[in-house]
């Protein structure tokens, strides 16, 4: 089968390699129909993340119609259409009994590693780093999928691709980020990145009532984007966020602050981005924290911070004080995916969201590789790309 | 309207940008050994401040979103560079052969400095419109009328804020 493969720093290719096969009763394999490039995946194509191999199939956003279903797997059957959400969860441990799948206790088959890094380890990702298992992932013609029995989501007739897709990652991540925020209907709720995880967390803070809701980014297509969603922009590089989220709130600042952005933020012209950029050169820091500083800088005392942006590691020069002494709370993870599913596949039903809006670029997995630079590079009005295997 | 980026300008933009540090560097670190080598004794204070010109012009370019005035200054720098260093060449430096060869060195950084600068200068006016995105809401109804349409959402007690922790009157 075809698959994207990374092989290093900026070199991702449509490499053919042997199909999957189902391993473990409780497996089934996925024909994919449609996948998309992530945000998070960037970070594996800029080189960040560490634990990657040579050859790794790449890719969790995917979608696609059964094919095989191990002998243990009631749930499924050959012919179900599901969405396969990032996280590998085993449904039984006391993190997934308690609904924290993204922190499922056996999926992730190097735990051991993990162990050593995070000090305990998450759940198994789709082609993500070897740290979560390396599990090949969903930017492929075919699939497999552990623990099939538990997480994927069937998707009911009559629905589209491009209404479904996104369930498996970026809608409930976007949603979770605002759930967690807790929004009151007096909140002002600043979001910074106006990516896709962005623009879904701009319509969630609205759908839950945030009196103001305010996106930062540079990116014109994206600023309209935010705009058209019902947000506040503020272009970081024409203005100076803290005096206008300010402004915008009569000096109190913001009572909640999503960080849609995570590891690689582009602050310009700043002397905190100077000095994470010199120190990421020389290996002395894995992430660029610049939106994690400015929103405990910025956010109301007794305010929260949601943070679905992606970090790797260490990060440098963060102002506990502030942090502290503002009693500020902050919550953050990997997305409990199918915490959500049902609820957001029950919305996109209704009508109250149609996910497929974001999708800018759609093109077949060969032109993947090329994508990946357009999407990295916010050519091309590019903010979603999906990819038809 | 929006610049477009163009990867090869860009990233010889970055190189440039890091020489100028690590040039900028050397000439802070060691002005003595530059100058005595040059045969420029007496112009320390000279080689510090153009290491501080460095310095600045190479954090200007990374640091940039645009690069282009700052890799201009680097063309600017340059012709103060070949200009100091010319007074160097005369017959009686006994270091002229140094001189000589940093001059020729500085001439060839000039041109690919206004390589890159012409480059990034071109592809800045080839301005790509940007798209417009006004009509993807992915709402049904406009934003203003759909705030609030979820309120009903149970938000899961472990997401919740405390209690005694909420402001006083809401919620």
């Amino acid at each position: 089968m075809r698959a994207l493969c990374w092989h290093g720093k900026k070199d991702i290719r449509c490499d053919t390699v042997p199909d999957p096969k189902i391993e473990d009763p409780r497996d089934a394999i996925v024909k994919v129909t449609s996948c998309a490039i992530c945000g998070s995946d960037l970070h594996l194509y800029d080189g960040f993340i560490p634990g990657m191999e040579t050859g790794d199939i790449i890719g969790h956003e995917f979608m696609g119609e059964v094919v095989e279903v191990g002998s243990g797997n009631g749930k499924l059957k050959v012919g179900d259409r599901v969405v396969v959400p990032f996280t590998i969860c085993c449904g039984e441990c006391e993190q997934c009994r308690r609904g924290y799948y993204s922190v499922c206790e056996r999926s992730n088959p190097n735990k051991s590693i993990a162990d050593k890094v995070f000090g305990h380890s998450p759940a198994g990702l789709f082609g993500y780093t070897h740290l979560t298992g390396g599990y090949p992932g969903g930017q492929a013609e075919y699939v497999r999928v552990p623990y099939a029995d538990i997480a994927p989501v069937k998707v009911p007739d009559g629905m589209t691709d491009e209404q479904v897709l996104f369930l498996g990652d970026i809608l409930p991540t976007g949603w979770q980020a605002a759930v967690q925020c807790d929004i009151q209907p007096t909140d002002t709720v600043a979001i910074w990145g106006a990516g896709p995880v962005g623009q879904f967390a701009i319509r969630s803070a609205i759908l839950l009532g945030a009196k103001q809701v305010i996106a930062i980014d540079r990116v014109p297509e994206r600023l309209g984007m935010a705009r058209a969603g019902g947000a506040i922009t503020i272009n970081f590089e024409e203005e100076s966020v803290l005096e206008r989220l300010k402004d915008l709130t009569d000096g109190k600042g913001p009572e909640k602050c999503i960080d849609a952005v995570g590891m690689e933020a582009h602050a310009t012209s700043t002397l905190d981005a100077m000095y994470d950029r010199a120190k990421q050169a020389v290996m002395a820091e894995t992430d660029r924290p610049h939106v994690l500083r400015e929103m405990m800088y910025v956010c109301r005392p007794a305010g929260t911070l949601s943070v679905p942006g992606v970090y790797a590691g260490l990060d440098d020069k963060i102002p506990m004080g502030a942090f502290m002494n503002k009693g500020l709370t902050m919550r953050t993870g990997q997305t409990h995916v199918n915490r959500w599913t049902d609820d957001l596949l029950r919305r996109i039903q209704e009508g109250q969201i149609d996910p497929s809006f974001v999708i800018t670029h759609t093109v077949g997995l060969e032109d993947g590789p090329a994508m990946y630079k357009t999407f990295r590079d916010k050519q091309d009005g590019c903010v979603k790309v999906v990819l038809k295997p | 309207m929006a610049h477009a980026r163009h990867g090869s300008a860009d990233t010889m933009a970055r190189g440039l940008g890091w020489f100028s540090i690590a040039l900028g560097m050397a000439e802070l670190a060691m002005p003595r050994t530059l100058t005595r080598s040059l045969g420029m004794q007496g112009s320390e204070r000279l080689m510090s401040s153009y290491g501080l010109r460095e310095v600045a012009t190479g954090i200007g370019i990374l640091c940039a979103r645009d690069p282009t005035p700052w890799v201009w200054g680097r063309v600017a720098g340059d012709a103060l560079d070949l200009g100091t260093l010319a007074t160097a060449l005369d017959g009686d430096n006994p270091r002229r052969e140094n001189a000589g060869l940093a001059f020729a060195t500085v001439l060839g950084a000039t041109a690919l400095d206004v390589i890159c600068a012409t480059s990034l200068s071109r592809k800045n006016r080839r301005r790509v419109r940007v798209r417009d995105y006004s009509d993807r809401s992915g709402l049904p109804r406009p934003a203003a009328e759909m705030r609030g349409a979820a309120r009903g959402f149970d938000v899961p007690a472990d997401m919740r804020t405390p209690e005694p922790l909420r402001p006083y009157g809401v919620g």
